[in-house]
């Protein structure tokens, strides 16, 4: 029995239908064409489909489109805007903090999250809020320059 | 080639060309292209890790609404083939159908459906009735070389194409081996001598994107296959030969790949995408679970070793001995080509005399083993460079010095390169570069090695040690591997780079467009980069060997190097002067006499003014050698001896790649491979129960290493130049795998006086060998019960 939700997505209404087992990273990929959101292991563990319901950082693999009913989603392509990159990914970019890419746009996700709370992280923050996304290429390194190297251009 | 080492746009690090799509989220990955009509692909994995299926029924499970197809071996074409991406006739055995009527590990293909969802062909799968004659598994290396072990393959139509020892009735995929001088009387008479066994765990690659792939028909009725895959050329071969059918019935396209590390140097999806694709003439979509990635992908072989050494009493090694049984789970894989490289990269490290190898390759029930970054090497590194390490300590010799002393020089050969081949001899060779001696230096330096002391002198429930591993790999497989590349030019002075090569996260069409722009005297933004398509871009092995840089890196040169003479050609007629003038520069061709036109105005005029013709060309490329990258690996860590947990605090790696063609990424890799290494090291391992079903099938219970683990990195690069490689670049890719287990396993011992001959070292291995071999005192129970 289909049930119908309201979400805010990227700043846009979406009004839609869905199956109450929909997993909310299948309602942004498949219903909604959001496709930078990926899904790496279905059980919360890898991070690479971390958003943002509701101004927090949650792993949408294990969300149920059905509770963010009435909420705001902010995916990576929400984080853009306007022709203009977040610091974060422009940090990435520039410090080399992924290779593949698969797991950039959760990693992101978390790392803007962090931002947001502490303009300027030490690498021990980074590291605790980090630890939740998993990346397989960089070996970390990187990423933590990317975060701090995001937190310097922006204070 | 000249041999010019400043270069404009190589060896400088530029911003690696698809890292802003990819941090922006655009849509790159082969699950964000699918069309949204495609059916949805899922498989029947089998239960059983040895078993004949004896019936299977699929007709409820196809009545069902919304169920377009059901495989299984009644239906589907019977052509045995290899999965591994190899050259071609592969140096591995024809064992594998696209569906079987025996299953020979969990998870092995049994059933797929492809249904309008996800759920539908859920539901259908469990409407498939199989009944299965279970069989005896066999879960060792000891059970299959038993006599009277069960037979894996007892099929009457698997073979091999190559001439090699396959003994499928003994359950021996292949064995392989040589011998130079005379081991036995050297270990008879050398001044000291060791001998030890080693065992290296399964593991697996985990790249964050699972093994995904969809397959539609094109309105000429070819099957279109985009997949993540490291092998498109293999891979479309593979196809065709396990379905049956021409080559240029399929063509493969590879977008943006979520990470392999050689896992997906396999078809491993491919082959059901497409049947049920021209089953059903509907696209086919099929992304591995998590867990079916752990069961049904590949793994890093586990290889037993006896190794045995000699050395004189002033530390000059002269005899090696080494015998290695791989498992290479349910099919050959690449089993053979694997083992082989315990030998062929590893024993020409140093300058021994006496040399015995002697290596087979056995099937059993369990996971597939497959390529997986490093290649046996990392394997073998374990077990050599622990054993050099009791060496030098049985003589009182700084591991420093007894590495600087053996290791193998500029201008010395082995005869391991030209008796060590993939599934026949290999290449001799003489090394051209060799940066090894500055590595040990500067990673001894940046680790602190002078504040080293001996097991005996430490003291306390956390005890420090330093440990250090030496390593070499190669770049590419010489007289087999071929790439190619071609480079045609737009009016504005772009080129339009296309290759077979694969860049699977590497930044590999970065390097590549920067040998290019370095060689036409352009800019890497004015280089259009397109990999990989088999029916637009020329054929590459594809991404594996680390071959990219040095195979299709000088293909890429050639290429360009061609079209820079047609571009001075034009430049000539339209300046009106002679060729031998001329020279590029800054995107402008430059007389001697200083006059110039731009690369624009020469395409221009090439394309629309007179005597027309498309500046363009291409290149091929095969290697004669393959020239090792060195490497220095130093560890410092903390071992807790009350709970045997170890933390690695800070590792360095000094490696000499010759040019390192964008030192960013080249430290990347060098990061990225040392941080897997570290997880492989400390904590990576499949578990199994006792019918060989893998207990730890999901990221919770097999732990990669996150941010929090993450120990201080320090990359060196030590340059060197390699005259055969592009812009003197070696490879850089996989090298720095193979380092953690044994300088890790050595700084283990250094802490506690400890020696541990396997790994993963997890707590509770490392508390017992603790507690069994060393002179460290047990905590008194107040001071655990204080933990």
């Amino acid at each position: 029995m289909k049930r119908k939700i309201n979400v805010e997505v990227n700043g846009e209404a979406h009004e839609r239908e869905v199956e109450p087992r929909t997993l909310l990273v299948h309602f942004l990929r498949e219903e909604l064409g959001l496709t930078g959101t990926n899904v790496g292991c279905e059980t919360s563990l890898c991070g690479a489909c971390t958003v943002w319901l509701d101004g927090l950082a949650v792993k949408s693999c294990t969300q149920l489109a059905v509770q963010a009913d009435g909420l705001s989603v902010t995916t990576i392509e929400g984080l853009s805007g306007n022709g203009r990159m977040h610091p974060l990914q422009e940090a990435f970019w520039e410090e080399h903090g992924l290779q593949c890419g698969y797991c950039t746009p959760g990693m992101v996700m978390a790392g803007a999250k962090l931002l947001e709370a502490d303009p300027d992280p030490e690498e021990a923050d980074i590291r605790a809020a980090l630890k939740g996304n998993l990346c397989r290429c960089t070996g970390y390194h990187n990423i933590v320059r990317a975060v701090r190297r995001a937190a310097e251009g922006g204070s | 080639m000249d041999k010019v080492k400043e270069f404009k746009v190589v060896n400088k690090s530029v911003d690696k060309i698809d890292s802003m799509q990819l941090a922006l989220g655009k849509p790159s990955f082969v699950a964000d292209l699918v069309p949204e009509d495609a059916l949805i692909i899922k498989m029947l994995g089998s239960p059983h890790s040895h078993a004949r299926i004896t019936s299977i029924d699929t007709s409820a499970a196809e009545a069902m609404p919304g169920v377009h197809c059901v495989l299984c071996h009644e239906n589907s074409p019977r052509h045995l083939h290899l999965t591994a991406g190899q050259g071609y006739p592969e140096p591995s055995p024809y064992d594998t159908a696209v569906f079987d009527y025996k299953v020979r590990h969990v998870g092995d293909r049994v059933a797929a459906v492809a249904a309008e969802t996800a759920e539908i062909a859920e539901a259908a799968l469990e409407k498939i009735e199989v009944e299965y004659e279970v069989l005896e598994p066999v879960l060792s290396i000891e059970e299959a070389l038993r006599d009277g072990s069960p037979v894996i393959h007892d099929e009457p139509d698997v073979s091999h194409p190559l001439p090699v020892p396959f003994q499928p009735e003994k359950n021996i995929v292949s064995e392989v081996g040589m011998k130079e001088g005379d081991l036995d009387h050297e270990m008879e008479t050398a001044d000291y001598t060791f001998d030890h066994f080693y065992e290296t765990p399964y593991a697996q690659h985990v790249p964050i994107e699972t093994h995904v792939s969809f397959a539609y028909l094109d309105a000429a009725d070819r099957v279109v296959i985009v997949t993540s895959t490291q092998v498109p050329f293999h891979c479309r071969r593979i196809v065709a030969q396990a379905l049956g059918m021409d080559v240029k019935k399929f063509r493969v396209i590879k977008p943006r790949i979520g990470g392999g590390f050689g896992s997906k140097q396999e078809m491993l999806l491919e082959d059901v995408c497409a049947l049920m694709a021209l089953r059903t003439r509907r696209c086919c979509f099929w992304q591995l679970t998590r867990e079916e990635n752990f069961r049904y992908g590949r793994t890093r072989h586990p290889i037993n070793f006896r190794l045995r050494t000699a050395m004189t009493a002033e530390g000059v090694l002269t005899g090696i001995g080494m015998e290695a049984v791989c498992n290479t789970g349910a099919y050959g894989g690449h089993g053979l080509p694997v083992v082989g490289c315990c030998g062929s990269k590893v024993l020409p490290l140093y300058r021994w005399k006496h040399i015995d190898f002697d290596a087979k390759v056995v099937y059993t029930n369990l996971p597939v083993g497959g390529a997986y970054r490093g290649f046996g090497a990392t394997q073998a590194y374990f077990a050599l460079e622990s054993q050099l390490d009791e060496m030098g300590h049985a003589i009182g010799m700084d591991p420093v010095e007894m590495r600087l002393k053996n290791h193998i020089q500029e201008g010395e050969g082995s005869p391991v390169f030209a008796a060590l081949g993939e599934g026949k001899a290999g290449v001799e060779m003489t090394i051209g570069s060799c940066g090894l001696s500055e590595c040990i230096k500067l990673g001894a330096e940046e680790i602190g090695w002078g504040r080293r002391t001996l097991p005996e002198e430490k003291t306390g429930r956390y005890r420090r040690g330093l440990g250090l591993a030496t390593l070499m790999q190669g770049s590419s497989i010489p007289e087999i591997d071929m790439g190619a590349a071609s480079i045609k030019m737009n009016e504005d002075g772009s080129f339009n780079l296309l290759f077979g090569a694969t860049d699977l996260g590497t930044g590999a069409d970065t390097v590549l467009a920067q040998i290019a722009a370095e060689e036409l005297g352009t800019t890497v933004d004015m280089m259009l980069v397109y990999a990989c398509d088999t029916d637009l871009t020329p054929f590459d092995v594809g991404a594996y060997a680390s071959s990219t840089t040095y195979l299709s890196g000088e293909a890429v040169r050639k290429a360009a190097a061609k079209v820079k003479a047609q571009i001075l050609g034009v430049a000539a007629e339209m300046m009106n002067k002679p060729i031998d003038e001329l020279t590029v520069r800054d995107a402008n061709v430059v007389a001697a006499d200083g006059s110039e036109v731009t690369f624009s105005a020469v395409a221009v005029y090439s394309l629309y003014e007179r005597n027309q013709f498309q500046i363009m060309d291409v290149a091929s490329h095969i290697t004669h050698k393959s020239p090792p990258p060195f490497s220095a690996h130093y560890v410092d860590v903390v071992v807790d001896t009350f709970t045997g947990k170890v933390k690695v605090e800070k590792y360095v790696a000094a490696i000499d790649c010759g040019t390192a063609i964008n030192p960013k990424l080249a430290e990347g890799q060098t990061e990225g491979a040392v941080m897997n290494g570290v997880s492989y090291a400390i904590c990576e391992e499949y578990l199994f129960d006792s019918k060989g079903r893998m207990t730890n099938a999901n990221m919770q219970d097999y732990h990669i290493h996150s941010l929090r683990d993450k120990p201080k990195i320090k990359t060196i690069l030590v340059p060197s130049y390699e005259d055969t490689g592009p812009f003197g670049a070696k490879s850089v890719s996989e090298i720095s795998i193979n380092g953690a287990a044994p300088a890790i396993g050595n700084a283990i011992f250094n802490a506690t006086g400890a020696r541990l001959r396997r790994f993963p070292f997890t707590p509770e291995r490392v508390w017992r060998a603790i507690r069994e071999q060393s002179t460290v005192p047990s905590p008194s129970p107040e001071a655990v019960l204080s933990i």
